[in-house]
């Protein structure tokens, strides 16, 4: 698996709270055998409307926003233990979320999937939503050796704890 | 001074690598099709073969359809993944209870009803409420598929210790009030992140009156308060379940009354309620958390979250639940797909039809539940009451198998998660206890047992 080291990118911002593994990829898209694909389905119910066509406000499907880290509100990835959740994000193109807290389980998955699930202060979460929804553009450093969090513009920057055991791991090896 | 759930974790500690990540023993791994194939497939990659498969006993249920069974399954990935996971147990050797086989049903209510669930023991699973387990005095929580390939490979997993919360129960539950009631008021009371990082254990005089199935619905909702799991001591009533099952006839009362936390000081954080104070209680919103009593007011709060949420449910601020018509009643699932809670359901409507508009479907935890059900004559009571009975399986708690509930129509459903699109695209969900639902049956609508 790719070890990642640094992540400089613009956020997606979805900024829910409790956003649970059932609106990340919902169960009917979980009859795969592989982990591939599930990126298509990455948050399906609120990407598309009943008769399948765009809903143009979600983030996702705004030109507005784009970047490899998703920005979401606080105990994210709760409910079912469905590790698609963590490949649909990945396989999105995702390569870091961001939130005040993550449930246990997602963070697991995530971490097994090289996914990197990051948890900062409301208040630092806070100040890169203001910066964000002012400027689209604004790229945050993820810097997983030093574990913290630069928002670029502001120089402002928060620690955040992933054990290095954890991270890039596989799961039989 | 150490808790229950302390004394059998360090039991099963093998490693400590950091201060976030533990390697523990697996006493017994329980899996399913939709979480374990691409597991299967890390180890047939590496080469590597399962460990234990004499620990490792495999079911079909989240994607089964619920009826003809016995007949070949149209959808064709469903039909995939149910070969798949044949293919991988044959290859494996690993125990298969799968579709029409009389073991076969949901895997939290199986593992139970077989008595492959045991005091003391470490239980995992690919799905989060496996914290059901935990009723009998066991450390049972839900892991990633990555971890299901580790448990498969190693009998073991990484994982980090929580730290431990008491939910301490006293007084008796009043007339018609479940122990499903008790926990949606208490993850109403607490909120759905409350338990995030720790693991529960239940205790006090109500907990203590419980029946084991009533137990099981406690701790199989723990995890939606956020926790890994929850669990509550073994005791003489977890005895008396034990001792008639197939698989746990070895276990003597003296190891279920052995194990119990040192005392309350022991505990990082406790939290106690008073069972008087629970009424019928249903959920308002999209996520368990969001509770009432069925004859309270709904109150906004001012969050892009909530007002979401209530959307999407088509509630307004000030309403209140008792009242409002549906148009399904869903009984069943893990929570509540057990006999006993048929039976308390049939209690209900005996010489009662569903309301016309309302279809009400009622699905076995298991083959074993749905045997009861017919020994027990409850299948004529149902029957002449207008409910549809069908085969076992998870059916419209996840909505994956054909089975589920029509964008915006209202289903009162005794499952655990009332999540936007859980029971189906643009489904509503309310939460409730088997009595309450056959209640809502009867009349259509959301009505007060009392
Ligand atoms: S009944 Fe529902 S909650 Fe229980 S295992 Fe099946 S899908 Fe999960």
């Amino acid at each position: 698996m790719e070890k990642v080291t640094i992540i400089r990118s613009s956020v997606v911002p979805v900024l829910l709270d409790d956003i649970d593994t059932d609106q990340i990829i919902p169960a009917r898209f979980l009859k795969a055998t592989s982990r591939e694909g599930f990126g298509e389905n990455l948050f399906r119910d609120w990407r598309f409307n009943d008769s399948g066509e765009s809903e143009i406000k979600f983030p996702l499907n705004d030109k507005k926003w784009s970047g490899e880290i998703l920005l979401a509100g606080e105990n994210f990835g709760c409910g079912s233990s469905r590790e698609h959740a963590a490949w649909a994000i990945k396989d999105y193109g995702f390569k870091a979320v961001i939130s005040s807290h993550f449930a246990d389980i997602f963070k697991g998955n995530a971490l097994n999937n090289g996914l990197l699930p990051i948890e900062l202060s409301k208040a630092f979460i806070e100040d890169i939503k203001e910066e964000v929804l002012l400027n689209p553009e604004t790229k945050l450093e993820i810097n997983l050796e030093q574990q913290e969090v630069i928002l670029r513009v502001s120089g402002e920057r928060e620690k955040f704890v992933i054990s290095p055991y954890n991270s890039g791991n596989s799961d039989v090896d | 001074m150490k808790t229950l759930f302390d004394k059998i974790w360090d039991k099963h500690l093998v490693e400590e690598i950091d201060d976030q990540t533990q390697v523990i023993s697996i006493d017994r791994h329980y899996i399913h099709e939709v979480t374990s194939p691409q597991a299967f497939n890390s180890l047939n990659e590496k080469g590597v073969a399962v460990m234990r498969p004499d620990l490792t006993t495999a079911t079909a249920d989240h994607n089964v359809p619920t009826q003809d069974q016995d007949k070949a399954i149209k959808n064709e990935l469903s039909r995939i993944q149910l070969e798949t996971l044949k293919k991988n147990c044959d290859q494996h050797g690993i125990e298969l209870y799968g579709l029409g086989h009389e073991n076969n049903g949901i895997v939290h209510v199986i593992g139970p009803e077989l008595g492959l669930t045991q005091p003391g023991m470490i239980i995992v699973c690919g799905d989060s409420h496996t914290s059901t387990h935990g009723a009998f005095g066991t450390v049972a929580f839900g892991i990633g598929t990555s971890q299901v390939a580790q448990v498969l490979a190693s009998q073991s997993v990484l994982t980090a210790k929580p730290k431990t919360l008491l939910i301490q129960v006293d007084g008796e539950l009043n007339q018609y009030i479940t122990s499903k009631d008790l926990i949606l008021h208490i993850i109403s009371r607490l909120g759905t992140g409350f338990g995030a990082g720790y693991f529960i254990e239940f205790a006090g005089s109500t907990i203590a009156n419980m029946s084991m199935e009533s137990r099981m619905t406690v701790c199989n909702m723990s995890i939606e308060m956020g926790a890994r799991g929850g669990l509550i001591a073994a005791d003489a009533v977890t005895y008396e379940y034990l001792k008639t099952k197939k698989f746990s006839q070895g276990v003597s009362l003296q190891q279920c009354e052995e194990m119990k936390s040192d005392g309350i000081e022991a505990f990082d954080k406790v939290v106690k309620f008073n069972a008087h104070d629970v009424r019928p209680t249903v959920t308002f919103g999209t996520n368990p958390g969001m509770g009432i009593g069925i004859e309270d007011q709904i109150v906004t709060q001012d969050n892009d979250t909530f007002t979401k949420s209530l959307e999407y449910m088509g509630l307004t601020d000030r309403l209140k639940l008792e009242g409002l018509p549906i148009q399904h009643v869903f009984i069943g699932s893990c929570t509540n797909g057990r006999f006993e809670d048929f039976e308390a359901v049939a209690a209900v409507i005996k010489g009662n039809k569903k309301a016309a508009h309302v279809r009400a479907l009622l699905v076995p935890g298991s083959n074993a539940v749905l045997k009861q059900i017919k020994s027990a004559g409850l299948k004529e009571v149902f029957e002449s009451a207008g409910f549809e009975i069908r085969q076992p399986g998870c059916s419209a708690c996840l909505a994956m198998n054909g089975d589920s509930i029509p964008a915006g129509e209202y289903c009162v459903s005794t499952s655990n998660r009332n999540f936007e699109g859980r029971q189906g695209a643009g489904a509503r969900t309310i939460l409730a206890s088997p009595i309450t639902a056959a209640f809502a049956a009867i009349n259509g609508k959301i009505t007060n047992p009392n």
